[in-house]
């Protein structure tokens, strides 16, 4: 039987990995490699990189912005391929088959489109047909406006008029394989997961989703595979306030009779970069 | 002394499968040149995306008369991988219909997921219909990773090797004497991953 999965999100913002608050502020929780040795050590189902840098909001006070030790995602996904041999996403800043073609080549799996196809649902179709539905991740960003949810983009910055699970029916005609949702407005809060809503989309759709934003607790993971129809559960902050993160997540969703892949542990060669 | 040749076509996951075979300590080398074809001792057939492309990509770059020669007449140990795997069929249905290689008879189409979410994404158990060398020290339930919408049916029953339910069962690992090919990817799939490679690497 497949197994539901978990999934580790990690926020890289100029080079680092961050912490982020309803895509509003962002702490800095320092360099990405150890993060990323330690969650494949602890054998992630999978992970998602999402590169959140956005050159024009650039935070010319912080003093840590020209460290020699910043790595570009290029140089991350490259040296985790070498080494920990697992699943891996990588979304934002693509706006091309080109930068789609130099994700996969340095070993990412799938891609997340998010704003790109908001400005060219063709986008989604062609990226589709060139590279198979497997390999295109909708990601789908939704906030609360007046009491209605809406899909936005560019980081949150622009509100479109869509809605989200009329959204997601669209890419999912359009050829995405899979739908990563998340609530701006939950976004490191810790309130858990938008639950109506995850499962309103998962139940329109045929293609797997992945719930994402909100996660304060192992208990709110255990809720997001109980009480919706979603294919996989996603939280980035979480898993970085403890160790051995990962491995105490699947422990309580084992606990709770969930059928997710069970602990496990990987060892990873040294990473290079 | 064992050299892997990781055939190069343009597939996706070719460096993801250089990666897993490199980190064996063995001499690996992607490559689509008959010579590195026939000095190797396995060769492996990448493979992601859809059937129809990989399958001209295949035929445009690959030394298939050689292939043919080292792996159907040579009995060289031969893996594919996902749609490595698909194209060892004679024929897919996945948009509009293809041949493939005709290796190990049988057709490609679409999963039957009754209603499950499709593409099949993640990681799902495996269980052997006999014995084979390649799987062995994995256990019946052993996860590996998989990401796919369609399978392999094989003609003859004794083809599959193992597999793997999903709304319906189907085939996860065909063989036949030397030709291997698995629906899943080792490349992502951790120890289990590493020990199948390590199984493919140990047969002559």
């Amino acid at each position: 039987m497949k197994k539901r999965r978990l999934i580790p999100v990690l926020l890289l913002r100029n080079g680092w990995l961050v912490q982020s608050k309803q895509f509003r502020r962002w702490q800095n929780l320092g360099n990405p490699i150890t993060a990323v040795k330690r969650l494949s050590e602890w054998a992630s189902d999978e992970l998602i990189y999402l590169d959140i840098s956005r050159d024009e909001t650039y935070d010319l006070r912080r003093d840590d912005l020209g460290h020699p030790n910043r790595h570009t995602i290029f140089e991350i996904i490259e040296d985790v391929s070498k080494n920990a041999f697992m699943p891996i996403t990588v979304g934002g800043r693509i706006r091309s088959l080109v930068d789609i073609e130099r994700r996969l080549a340095v070993g990412a799996d799938k891609v997340a489109i998010n704003t790109k196809a908001i400005e060219d649902p063709e986008f989604v179709s062609i990226a589709a047909r060139e590279f198979g539905s497997q390999c295109i991740v909708a990601s789908i960003d939704f906030r609360e406006i007046n009491g209605i949810k809406l899909v936005v983009g560019s980081g949150a910055h622009e509100v479109t008029t869509f809605e989200p699970c009329a959204w997601a029916r669209r890419v999912e005609d359009l050829g995405a394989g899979e739908i990563l949702l998340n609530s701006v407005d939950r976004d490191g809060m810790r309130t858990g997961y938008d639950l109506e809503l995850i499962d309103a989309v998962s139940q329109r759709v045929r293609i797997p989703v992945i719930a994402c934003g909100g996660v304060g607790n192992w208990g709110h993971l255990a809720e997001g595979l109980e009480k919706t129809h979603a294919d996989a559960v996603a939280a980035a902050n979480i898993f970085h306030y403890t160790d051995q993160s990962v491995f105490l997540a699947k422990k309580h969703l084992v606990a709770r009779k969930l059928d997710v892949r069970p602990p496990d542990l990987f060892t990873v060669r040294e990473l290079r970069i | 002394m064992v050299r892997v040749c990781v055939l190069n076509y343009g597939s996706g996951n070719v460096g993801s499968v250089f990666n897993l075979f490199s980190s064996l300590d063995v001499t690996v080398k992607v490559s689509n040149r008959s010579s590195d074809v026939e000095h190797a001792t396995h060769i492996v057939l990448p493979g992601v995306g859809a059937f129809g492309a990989a399958m001209r990509k295949i035929r445009n770059t690959l030394p298939l008369e050689t292939l043919e020669n080292t792996v159907l007449g040579g009995g060289k140990p031969f893996l594919g991988i996902c749609v490595g795997m698909q194209v060892l069929a004679d024929t897919s249905t996945e948009f509009g219909e293809h041949s493939g290689l005709g290796w190990i008879s049988g057709r490609v189409e679409k999963l039957d997921a009754r209603g499950l979410p499709l593409p099949h994404i993640g990681w799902n158990d495996i269980a052997p219909s006999r014995e084979d060398p390649l799987l062995h020290e994995l256990q019946a339930d052993t996860d590996f990773y998989f990401l796919h919408s369609f399978a392999f049916r094989p003609a003859r029953i004794d083809d599959t090797l193992a597999t793997a339910e999903f709304g319906e069962r189907f085939c996860a690992i065909v063989q036949r004497d030397n030709i291997r090919g698995v629906q899943f990817h080792p490349e992502k799939s951790q120890n289990a991953g590493i020990q199948l490679a390590r199984n493919f690497l140990g047969m002559s």
